[in-house]
């Protein structure tokens, strides 16, 4: 074939495909998250028992002084609400990783990596999706949290909604770019020991740092570089209509470069994904 | 209706309608196309084309490098050396207007079990653009055509093995593809559901004018008006009319003149095997 012939007509694709795509992906992710009803109450128990049993005796052991963006003494419940609303994010990240490495070995993902849409659009849909269904975990820990005298402002039911955004976007990308490492769905077990425990515990969501510093100067400055602990406070001063300005550029900037990470991590000229056929194959 | 006559049913009701661009280019184009897995090299520089509206038959045992070559085709995986073209369109270059001719079915299956079929057939119909209405009428169409729409609500775990193969064939072809890529498409299906589905795919050729790439090892699925491709250790070793090809390596049938090409004994690429 000469190139002359590699010549045709290219169309491109229109607004309304993009959207209908990302329409598509959104729909698919609630579909598998409402069929898997044992997902969605984990991801709310987890917490439920953070709250209600670890906090309730915590309360009593451990003292919080006022601390932005508190402006009277709190309880305990109080301050650790917004560190279990990351918290469901980050399993729901992580759940979403498990799912996308899943999918690659029953070869699911197949069926959107050829899609003709471009890929870093299509891994930018799943991870919306994915944080919209933690969207949904989130505010169902609020509305049993509130029925528990755990309330936020009025107000900041709904100013918090865009951290939340940002905040599941970070973790979700951080997932997506981890799970284009992981070669078998066996090798999930080490996510857990070594991403989900330690980048929640050395983190803000159940101690505040002041009291992190007065034990372990170097845990402090390991929860201060852990990109978790600005999404907590991020959610923390959203949650009260405030805006903590360096967790906002923490999350915003780690979101932007796990999302360019797994992006090029998927592409398949540099990617990291299993180059080698699936199992069986030839 | 048996699966068959389902897929003969209002095949002619999607219509064949040639796309401006596609005139006088080769459906599918493979030029020096080589890839390697660290220092194991699958294929070695590949080459040949897929006429627009015919069957190609790829054959090659187990290890022969077809997966690979499909990965590369679909952009699973990038390609290291070569070009490879769809209707003129670069996969490397160009790959969302090379993707949306093409329709795949893979070895491995590719559903959501965990999905209805109708479900699976929307989701893919998005992931192409396709509005959903447009996707709804489709999905019934071809859920007519293959038979299962009486199990439009029924989740895809609960069909059998042929009855998926049919489906991820109906799904290949929902956003109306003008080349279908098959690899394997037969295997752990029983002697019917093999006959059906081959067929249904010749009469998507015949009557549709899609053009089609059929990587198998079992030699009683190439007709001797195919065209064909045989693969041995990631190379070409022919291709051309399958009756090219055997006279050219002085076999018999195609049996023995693979067994002649390859210089192998093996009996895999029996019906039976």
């Amino acid at each position: 074939m000469t190139s002359a012939a590699m010549t045709p007509i290219q169309r491109g694709f229109s607004l309304a495909e993009y959207l209908t795509c990302l329409n598509g992906i959104v729909w698919r992710e609630a579909l598998r998250f409402l069929h898997q009803r044992e997902r969605f109450i984990s991801a709310l128990v987890r917490p439920l028992v953070w709250l209600f049993i670890f906090a309730t005796g915590f309360r009593q052991v451990l003292g919080l002084s006022i601390i932005p963006p508190y402006e009277t003494y709190i309880l305990y419940e109080v301050y650790i609400a917004p560190g279990l609303m990351a918290m469901i994010q980050l399993f729901n990240g992580m759940q979403s990783s498990l799912s996308m490495v899943y999918d690659r070995e029953m070869g699911n993902m197949r069926t959107l990596l050829v899609s003709p849409l471009p890929r870093w659009f299509l891994l930018s849909c799943k991870l919306l999706a994915g944080t919209a269904v933690s969207l949904l975990q989130v505010y169902a820990f609020l509305l049993i949290a509130w029925f528990w005298d755990i309330a936020a402002p009025p107000t900041g039911y709904l100013t918090v909604l865009p951290a939340l955004v940002l905040s599941g976007l970070m973790l979700g990308a951080l997932g997506m770019l981890i799970s284009s490492g992981i070669k078998q769905l066996e090798n999930f077990a080490g996510v857990m020991n070594f991403v989900i425990f330690p980048m929640f515990f050395a983190s803000s969501a159940l101690y505040p740092l002041w009291r992190i510093l007065e034990s372990s100067p170097m845990l402090y400055y390991v929860c201060l570089f852990n990109p978790f602990t600005h999404a907590v406070e991020l959610i923390r001063f959203a949650l009260y209509g405030q805006m903590n300005w360096i967790a906002l550029a923490v999350v915003g900037g780690c979101t932007i470069a796990f999302m360019i990470g797994a992006i090029l991590a998927y592409d398949p000229s540099r990617g990291l994904i299993r180059r080698g056929p699936a199992g069986g194959e030839t | 209706m048996t699966a068959t006559d389902a897929f003969s049913a209002g095949q002619s009701t999607q219509g064949f309608h040639p796309r401006p661009d596609a005139v006088e280019m080769p459906a599918l184009s493979i030029e020096g196309v080589s890839h390697a897995y660290g220092s194991r090299r699958a294929l070695i520089d590949i080459a040949f084309s897929v006429a627009p509206a015919s069957f190609t038959a790829l054959l090659g045992l187990n290890g022969a490098g077809k997966s690979t070559l499909f990965s590369l085709i679909t952009r699973l995986f990038g390609i290291q050396h070569g070009r490879i073209g769809i209707f003129g369109h670069d996969v490397a270059q160009a790959p969302g207007e090379a993707l949306r001719l093409l329709g795949v079915v893979f070895q491995p299956r590719t559903l959501d079990l965990d999905l209805s079929v109708t479900q699976n057939l929307l989701y893919h119909a998005a992931l192409h653009g396709i509005g959903r209405r447009d996707a709804r009428a489709r999905s019934g169409e071809v859920l007519a055509r293959i038979d299962l729409a009486d199990r439009a609500g029924s989740k895809v775990r609960d069909l059998s093995g042929g009855q998926m193969r049919r489906l991820e064939i109906a799904r290949a072809l929902l956003h109306r593809p003008r080349l279908l890529l098959l690899d394997e498409a037969t295997v752990g299906l029983d002697v019917k559901a093999r006959a059906d589905i081959l067929n249904h795919v010749r009469q998507l050729v015949a009557e549709q004018g899609i053009s089609v790439l059929w990587a198998t090892h079992l030699f009683d699925e190439i007709g001797s008006n195919d065209d064909l491709v045989v693969l041995h250790q990631g190379r070409v070793l022919a291709q051309g009319k399958v009756a090219r090809v055997i006279a050219d390596a002085g076999g018999s049938d195609i049996n023995t003149a693979f067994m002649r090409l390859t210089g192998s004994t093996a009996q895999s690429g029996s019906s039976t095997s």
